[in-house]
């Protein structure tokens, strides 16, 4: 007998994707995780369009990440026109991303992941019991939005960081008085830590996962660094399309990205901790100690304690951070010659990739983008593949369950992966 | 009862469904006042219609969503475009500007399996109630809409352009004083001029504002020495489809 269990629309995540898969006598015959959200053609529309104007049409990628993608686009532009900014618009970049991070971050943590350990549909349903989680969930998340409003003007599409700098900069004491909230918010960060720690993950351990991250020379890899991988990757953002392609594997309908050789390969918080452990900062490193799982860690559900440990190295690193800024007036430098350029940074999700040709008059010539769920997609699947054959004696609504949480622990970003997609598929049936 | 409430999401980047979470201080108000009774991206219980109203994030581009919209309008009291997208089109109209099978052969190998259409705001295909400006919508302007609605009266959204509200914000003119392409003129307000507080020329997120003057203004941005293919650009960007927008374009 043959049995088709679906999950039709997955809930809490960011964009739109379903999952079905196919069960003859007790067996997993087939299973897809589908991308339903409508192509969008970034890379297409981005073509004769002006350099200025790509950070704020990439940034409408993704809702929740827009800052990783205006700041990848602008130093991709920036690359391709030879263009060096100075240490504080470095440090500015930095502080955007890290904000953004600790907002996706809580988001990801509480509102999308949390309900499934704590038995509830939602964070809004949580709310009668646990409202002391919830509370400090949602100051988590106002940190990290007006932390985000104070560097990039807003919350969610922030405007002031350009090629060649920024139009406005904080001053100084309006990051002194960021600092004083970033330091309050220790406790309910590690309170978050101890949340985490007391949640009975499920027991995953693929031994073949591929892990790749950025690694820098001094810092936690986030705007700059080397792509490395648990296999020996390990090129600099010019290389990427050397070592990473999209394939199409059917039957699945969307666009795999894998390492060129290998295969399939995980990008995000996990990856960027296991490849990372010896930048942490002490508080970090013994936030590591107290989360309850142990790291470098295989088990993909232990993301979310990983995502818990980088909130503790985020804040510590944007207080580090706020501690030598001066807030120096500074003028955008304008230079537009013709090149070639790529960016490689860390998004909240994992490793995003831009890359843009323009001519002599920054019309853009050709754009390549990879998001982080884009590069995840292919190891999504394969976990779950992994991961069912186990479920298939328990009750439908329960694989559904398992299932949503594996797809869930990624955090993944649909609309952002979706310009990536081979086939447009709707399955609402 | 509490209102019932539904959000959709159609070609879209979810930022405007963000924002309704960003509301930090009053989504526990909020929660409490209505019945957040379909939210995909907050929940997992999905409650069937109908609504009292209906939220819809995202420009129409495909097929299925040309169906879907009509069944949405169907089970929504109210319907109400939640950000630029639903409103004007947005981000999503970028590609209208290209001929179709030419942006969508600089993506995909096969076009076969490509169904997209030209992108429209919602009110292409169905009858509109509230229009909720801007990319992304401004958190405040969502909960007067909210609140408006349970108390029965008429939302206070603004109609006049974004150049009120930086003179009201002591802005220096950036179109004036430095001649930069600025849509503050032809834009509708609400945003509290945003861009200009920061050292950025408006880009026109918000859609027309009512009975706007775009052909003067394109004659002043040629004065100005901007080039026909930036300013076009720049009238293209978030509400090209709009009338307004267009008449402007029809000048160079």
């Amino acid at each position: 007998m043959t049995r088709t269990i679906k999950v039709d629309y997955m809930a809490r995540v960011e964009g739109e994707a379903s999952m079905s898969m196919e069960v003859e006598g007790g067996q997993l015959k087939a299973l897809t995780l589908d991308i339903y959200e409508p192509p969008r053609f970034f890379q297409g529309f981005l073509i004769g369009r002006r350099f200025d104007e790509v950070p704020d049409i990439v940034a409408r990628i993704c809702g929740i990440c827009p800052a990783a993608h205006e700041i990848t686009a602008i130093q991709a532009l920036e690359d391709a026109m030879g263009i060096q900014v100075s240490l504080q618009t470095k440090d500015l970049r930095r502080l955007l991303a890290l904000a953004q991070d600790i907002q996706s971050h809580a988001l990801g943590i509480y509102m999308l992941a949390l309900p499934d350990y704590l038995g509830y549909e939602s964070a809004i349903a949580m709310a009668a019991d646990h409202k002391e989680a919830v509370q400090r969930a949602l100051r988590l998340k106002k940190l990290g939005n007006d932390f985000t409003e104070l560097i990039g003007g807003r919350a969610v599409h922030p405007v002031t960081a350009v090629v060649g700098g920024f139009t406005r900069i904080p001053a100084r004491a309006q990051v002194e008085e960021m600092a004083r909230r970033l330091e309050a918010a220790r406790d309910d960060v590690m309170a978050t830590v101890e949340l985490v720690s007391q949640l009975s993950l499920p027991k995953f351990k693929p031994d073949d996962t591929e892990f790749a991250a950025l690694r820098h020379p001094t810092e936690y890899a986030v705007n700059e660094g080397r792509l490395v991988s648990s296999e020996g990757l390990d090129i600099s953002p010019r290389e990427y399309r050397a070592h990473i392609e999209e394939k199409h594997v059917p039957p699945s309908h969307a666009l795999f990205s894998s390492i060129k050789g290998r295969g399939s390969f995980l990008v995000g918080p996990l990856a960027r901790l296991n490849l990372n452990l010896d930048r942490l900062c002490p508080a970090a490193r013994a936030a590591l100690k107290k989360v309850g799982v142990t790291f470098p860690n295989q088990n993909t559900f232990a993301s979310i304690a990983a995502r818990a440990v980088e909130l503790v190295q985020f804040v510590e690193d944007s207080l580090a951070i706020i501690h030598r800024y001066e807030g120096r007036p500074e003028a955008v430098i304008h230079q537009v010659r013709a090149g070639t350029g790529a960016a490689l940074t860390e998004a909240p999700r994992g490793t995003l990739y831009h890359s843009y040709r323009v001519d002599a008059h920054g019309i853009v010539e050709a754009a390549d983008i990879v998001s982080p769920t884009a590069h995840n997609a292919y190891n999504m699947e394969n976990d779950l593949k992994a991961f069912v054959p186990g479920l298939l004696k328990r009750p439908e609504s329960e694989i559904q369950l398992k299932c949503e949480m594996m797809v869930r622990n990624y955090d993944p970003c649909f609309s952002c992966s979706a310009h990536f997609l081979k086939v447009n598929v709707v399955r609402r049936d | 009862m509490r209102p019932r409430i539904a959000v959709y999401k159609f070609s879209s980047c979810a930022g405007c469904q963000l924002q309704i979470l960003n509301i930090e201080d009053h989504l526990l108000d909020i929660v409490g006042a209505v019945d957040l009774a379909y939210f995909v991206m907050a929940r997992r219980e999905k409650g069937a219609g109908p609504f009292d109203i209906g939220f819809v994030e995202g420009a129409v581009t495909s097929p299925e969503e040309v169906a879907k919209i009509k069944e949405v309008r169907e089970e929504c009291k109210v319907l109400v475009a939640l950000g630029t997208c639903a409103a004007f089109g947005g981000i999503p109209t970028l590609k209208n500007w290209t001929p179709q099978r030419e942006v969508e052969a600089r993506v995909y190998q096969d076009l076969s399996v490509i169904h997209s259409v030209r992108a429209y705001p919602i009110d292409q295909y169905v009858k509109v109630d509230a229009y909720l400006r801007g990319c992304p919508i401004d958190r405040e302007e969502f909960l007067e809409l909210v609140k408006s609605a349970l108390l029965g009266k008429k939302p206070y959204l603004r109609a006049h352009s974004i150049c009120t509200e930086c003179k009201l914000s002591e802005n220096v003119c950036l179109f004036l004083g430095e001649r930069q392409l600025c849509m503050g003129p032809v834009t509708a307000a609400g945003c509290g001029a945003f861009c200009p507080s920061v050292g950025r020329a408006c880009q026109g997120c918000r859609g027309p504002s009512d009975d706007p003057n775009t052909r003067a203004l394109v004659k002043a941005m040629l004065a100005f020495g901007h080039g026909p293919d930036d300013i076009r650009r720049r009238f293209r960007l978030f509400a090209g489809e709009a009338e307004a927008f267009q008449k402007g374009v029809s000048m160079l």
